[in-house]
């Protein structure tokens, strides 16, 4: 059985109000003694690989993106059985709530909600404002590595049609609405990987013909929530230019940043078909004769390539 | 775990080595709380650096701002300078931490000559590739890089 949903006003305003919980919610849970019985699990999820162990919200287990959720040799999510025996090694079952939170405004726990969605785990909600909100309001941390009692998870296959577009999808896609998340000199080609990331690059700058440039910090405010559902329909529906109904992909770099975007367009405005391309610009950009677009416009779908 | 053993620690300052064989001598958990250990031992900027920010490079290649810089001292015996590492990375980097940390302790107070000698694939030594992602490990090795680069500057200058 799900645990309770928090009911705040910014929260009744999103499609999927379920989705969410606050830091305020979650701290009140757990001085509840939610986690004690595996009904209620903590999980965070971070970029740096060390974050967690200096220092997480007291009873959270660790996900690591790429350890535990990335296949080791196919560039490929784990399968049913590795799935079913991390979640059980976390303490999770699979009627467990689960409450993902992590660095950067949670990007990499978007990226594993996200995760946990393609094997259909039903109750799996975000910590609005991740692990940052928690610190700066002074919560409390521990280094105490928790010891849950093992989950009961079934061995479940993966269901990625519904939420993961691969590249030919995309292909098939064009002309349907895309989102580019990634910074605007990554979207007009003048960089081919992020600030930063330089080994994370592609051969090719520039973006998907037709994809709307909004990068997914902009979902974000200072504190790092999710912005209210007014300011998220104006800028996927204005700025945009969405339509309740599409059907949309989200892409970055390598699916983690556009997971953020994802999670703001299905259970925040409630689009019912979002796919998350996680080949993303590292796939696009280094493809052979897949069409690019470069520059600040978004450009237009190849003849060739428009179906009838 | 599976051993490295593709480079030895020959080359490697005495310093070094032993970081190297601590790595090699832990299970891949073990060997990340160790990087851990080094990302709190890493030291503070002294005030002079503090204040300067402007001295300090940033190395791109890391995932979190690292900034360091290099100055060497002269050997009250007259031999080689000695070189010392500075380094500054915010807490909520401690990957990134970790690394400087191990450079610090491996290679701080050293010779050019005895830093010029690292091999530049040093890091992959240390057995944390898995755990940590290539691309990770990658922003260590221009870590090690920059200071060589900086180091080599420095010593054509100084003699």
């Amino acid at each position: 059985m799900s645990y309770p949903v928090e009911q705040n006003e910014k929260f009744a305003a999103y499609a999927n109000p379920e989705r969410l919980v606050s830091t305020e919610w979650l701290a009140a849970a757990i001085a509840d003694g939610a986690l004690a019985d595996g009904k209620l699990v903590v999980v965070e999820s971070d970029e740096d690989v060390l974050l967690y162990e200096t220092g997480h919200i007291p009873g959270a287990v660790k996900i690591d993106w790429h350890t535990d959720l990335n296949d080791e040799v196919t560039r490929d999510y784990v399968d049913g059985a590795a799935f079913a025996a991390l979640a059980a090694s976390k303490g999770i079952s699979r009627d467990s709530t689960v409450v993902i939170y992590g660095d950067k405004s949670n990007w990499w726990a978007a990226y594993a909600l996200w995760v946990f969605t393609l094997f259909g785990h039903e109750d799996v909600r975000l910590l609005d404002g991740g692990r940052d909100k928690w610190i700066a309001e002074g919560r409390e941390l521990t280094t105490d590595a928790p010891q849950p009692a093992v989950g009961e998870y079934p061995e479940v296959e993966r269901n990625d049609a519904p939420i993961r577009a691969f590249k030919e999808d995309v292909l098939a896609h064009l002309g349907n609405p895309l989102i580019d998340v990634r910074s605007p000199e990554e979207y007009s080609g003048q960089r081919t990987h992020m600030p930063a990331y330089p080994e994370e690059g592609a051969l090719r700058g520039g973006h998907i013909p037709t994809a709307a440039s909004i990068p997914w910090a902009r979902a974000a405010a200072e504190d790092g929530t999710y912005r209210s559902r007014e300011e998220l329909e104006a800028l996927y529906l204005g700025e945009a230019g969405l339509e309740p109904g599409d059907d949309v992909v989200a892409y970055c770099r390598i699916g983690e940043r556009s997971s953020h975007t994802w999670f703001a367009l299905k259970y925040l405005l409630g689009f019912d078909t979002v796919r998350n391309y996680d080949g993303s610009w590292t796939e696009w950009g280094n493809a052979v004769r897949v069409p690019i677009a470069k520059g600040v416009d978004r450009g237009s779908v190849p003849a060739s390539l428009v179906r009838s | 775990m599976r051993k490295l053993e593709v480079m030895s620690t020959n080359t490697l300052p005495t310093a070094l080595a032993e970081i190297v064989d601590d790595f090699q001598a832990l299970t891949e958990p073990d060997r990340l709380q160790l990087l851990l250990e080094f990302s709190r031992g890493l030291p503070e900027l002294p005030e002079r650096l503090k204040d300067h920010p402007e001295l300090l490079e940033q190395v791109v290649e890391c995932q979190s701002p690292l900034f360091l810089t290099i100055e060497s001292e002269k050997n009250p015996d007259g031999g080689a300078r000695a070189y010392r590492l500075f380094f500054k990375a915010p807490p909520e980097a401690p990957t990134t931490r970790g690394f400087a940390g191990v450079l610090h302790e491996g290679l701080d107070g050293l010779t050019a000559e005895e830093i010029l000698a690292v091999p530049d694939d040093m890091p992959e030594l240390l057995g944390l590739t898995r755990a940590i992602t290539p691309l990770r490990m990658r922003g260590m090795t221009a870590m090690l890089g920059r200071i060589k680069r900086k180091v080599a500057a420095a010593s054509r200058l100084e003699g």
